[in-house]
């Protein structure tokens, strides 16, 4: 045999040498898979050695973290595991965000995978805005991190008198996009603070662009309208004390002396009175109709 | 006649390391992991070009710091090894310049090295913005081929200046390249934690006198760490020019330090 044909023959032995050990590895992966209830190890916890262990590495072992944290997300949202699901999520977001604390995309990203509720997610809204109250603690002038909280109340909490403060917040901040503040006076307004609202609608009044300034003054009119709402509805509560018996339309309100004329809201459109609900409406042609439900007027007894 | 002689034995150097398979092993590794950086970059949600940074900086710091160790311990003690340490200070050659000449060598190899790195790093990043389209660009922190990256890499460089002159030092009064590779690593990770040292006594409690030896302790080691801005340049955060050129003097100072060393046990060792 020639040099060349046993180099030939020693090149095909060491392909088929590799295929048959790969041949190996797949009968025992199908013959002995693993167990999904293994368990996931983390070997370094703790943040603060994670950044001395990483010497001047950081950012490369933060990348690392961040790979881990999307192989064990999606890892798990895949997995039919019960016990331990996304375990690690909180843990790897922490180290990833502590070797590098401008990880802007480990924040956001990482704070909706923390808040998603089950099965998709843990459903922990305390780690998400803890961790994104972590990037703003990193970099205090980036609106993204008040707007997400806001967003994580606002989605996944459903508090949105607490997500409008956040809005309200990231709107006062350098490079914050205009739309933020009608947004923020408007989930407040869904949150049921009328007086907040007020204030934060006022500031859209006061904008240099025209579309903001309308929607401040609309906004207003609506908080104005709500407020005349509810005191009719208390004339009208007023009226069945006395009379142990609810008006038939404005005009009993207006023959005893409670009101001057028909009431009408800052559009001009009269105010609908509705004697089978005893409710005081806004009128259905009204510019300012719908009004923000959470703000919404008095109930009736 | 001095600079002269200088530049011969740098030259010598430079020739002798760039045929060196050790360096060519690092370099081939160093670029292969560079050009990986595409592959691991796409499966990071969007964070492909971060990656590149992280790792081709990183990748530069590190593949130049074993460049410098391997080959910058090696240079004196494989002249004594050989023998051939005699013959050259057997000519009008003071052993200084052999010093100088040794350094100045080193530094031009790992220099090219660096730049040949800087090189594919730019090469990829300009293929991955050359690929994404301006949406995704937009919403990068920093342009793919940001410039501000070169100050990292010229701040690497002042760390390897310093780590080649500590190498050096060590490779002058040791007889085992053994001994100098562990001395200079050993270094190299305590000076990539100096920080910690310098500032120990707000870290832990502990007696006056024992903390204010270790915060001693952090001032005199190499601040290898102290050149790292890898992290904010990646996320387009400003590294001021005052910094850079801070840091190079302090690099140009530290290694001037660690060579009169090599140059003082050098001149007084003696060869049998």
């Amino acid at each position: 045999m020639t040099s060349r044909a046993a180099g030939l023959v020693g090149a095909c032995a060491l392909v088929g040498g590799l295929a048959a050990a790969a041949a190996v590895l797949h009968a025992g992966d199908v013959g002995y898979p693993a167990t999904s209830g293994t368990e996931r190890l983390l070997y370094v916890r703790s943040p603060s050695a994670a950044r001395h262990l990483a010497l001047s590495f950081k950012g490369l072992a933060a990348d690392v973290y961040w790979m881990r944290t999307i192989q064990h997300f999606g890892g798990d949202l895949r997995s039919s595991r019960a016990a331990g699901r996304f375990e690690l999520l909180q843990p790897l977001l922490a180290l990833t965000t502590s070797l590098d604390p401008y990880f802007t995309v480990a924040y956001r990203v990482g704070a909706v995978f923390l808040a998603m509720p089950p099965p998709s997610g843990p459903g922990r809204v305390d780690q998400a805005v803890a961790l994104l109250q972590k990037g703003l603690r990193a970099s205090p002038d980036q609106w993204h991190y008040p707007y997400d909280i806001g967003f994580v109340y606002y989605l996944y909490a459903h508090e949105y008198g607490t997500a409008g403060t956040w809005f309200a917040r990231a709107a006062t901040m350098p490079g914050a996009p205009e739309w933020i503040r009608p947004l923020a006076a408007e989930t407040v307004a869904r949150g049921g603070d009328r007086a907040y609202a007020r204030r934060l609608l006022a500031e859209l009044v006061t904008s240099d662009q025209e579309y903001l300034r309308q929607d401040g003054r609309r906004g207003l009119a609506q908080v104005d309208a709500l407020d005349a709402i509810d005191r009719l509805q208390a004339l009208v509560e007023d009226y069945y004390t006395a009379a142990h018996v609810y008006p038939s339309s404005w005009s009993d309100l207006i023959r005893t002396g409670r009101l001057t004329g028909i009431p009408a809201d800052d559009a001009r459109v009269p105010f609908v009175y509705d004697p089978a609900a005893h409710l005081v409406l806004i009128g259905s042609t009204s510019p300012l109709a719908p009004l923000p439900l959470a703000l919404g007027p008095m109930k009736p007894r | 006649m001095k600079a002269y002689r200088i530049r011969l034995v740098a030259w010598h150097v430079f020739k002798e390391s760039v045929r060196d398979r050790v360096l060519y092993g690092i370099g081939a590794f160093a670029l292969l992991l560079v050009a990986a950086s595409a592959l691991i970059g796409q499966i990071t949600a969007g964070q492909d070009l971060k990656i590149i940074k992280d790792l081709g900086l990183s990748t530069i710091e590190f593949a130049g710091a074993l460049m410098t160790v391997f080959i910058g311990v090696g240079l004196v003690a494989r002249e004594i090894d050989r023998r051939s340490i005699d013959s050259l200070l057997a000519k009008p050659l003071p052993r200084w310049e052999f010093i100088v000449g040794k350094y100045a060598g080193l530094v031009l190899t790992i220099a090219v090295n660096v730049a040949l790195m800087t090189l594919a790093l730019f090469a990829m990043l300009a293929w991955l913005r050359w690929t994404s389209p301006e949406g995704v660009r937009l919403s990068w922190d920093a342009p793919a081929l940001d410039p501000h990256l070169l100050l990292v890499v010229a701040l690497t460089m002042g760390e390897l200046a310093v780590l080649t002159a500590v190498a050096l030092f060590f490779s002058s009064f040791s007889s085992s390249a053994f001994w100098s590779v562990v001395f200079t690593i050993g270094l190299y990770i305590a000076g990539l934690n100096s920080h910690d040292l310098r500032h120990f006594t707000d870290l832990v409690q502990t007696p006056a006198v024992f903390g204010r030896l270790v915060d001693l302790v952090g001032w005199l080691l190499p601040a290898f760490d102290a050149f790292d801005r890898k992290i904010d340049v990646v996320h387009g955060l400003p590294v001021p020019l005052g910094f850079v050129a801070a840091r190079l003097a302090y690099a140009a100072i530290y290694a001037a330090v660690a060579l009169g060393g090599a140059m003082l046990v050098f001149s007084r060792r003696e060869f049998k």
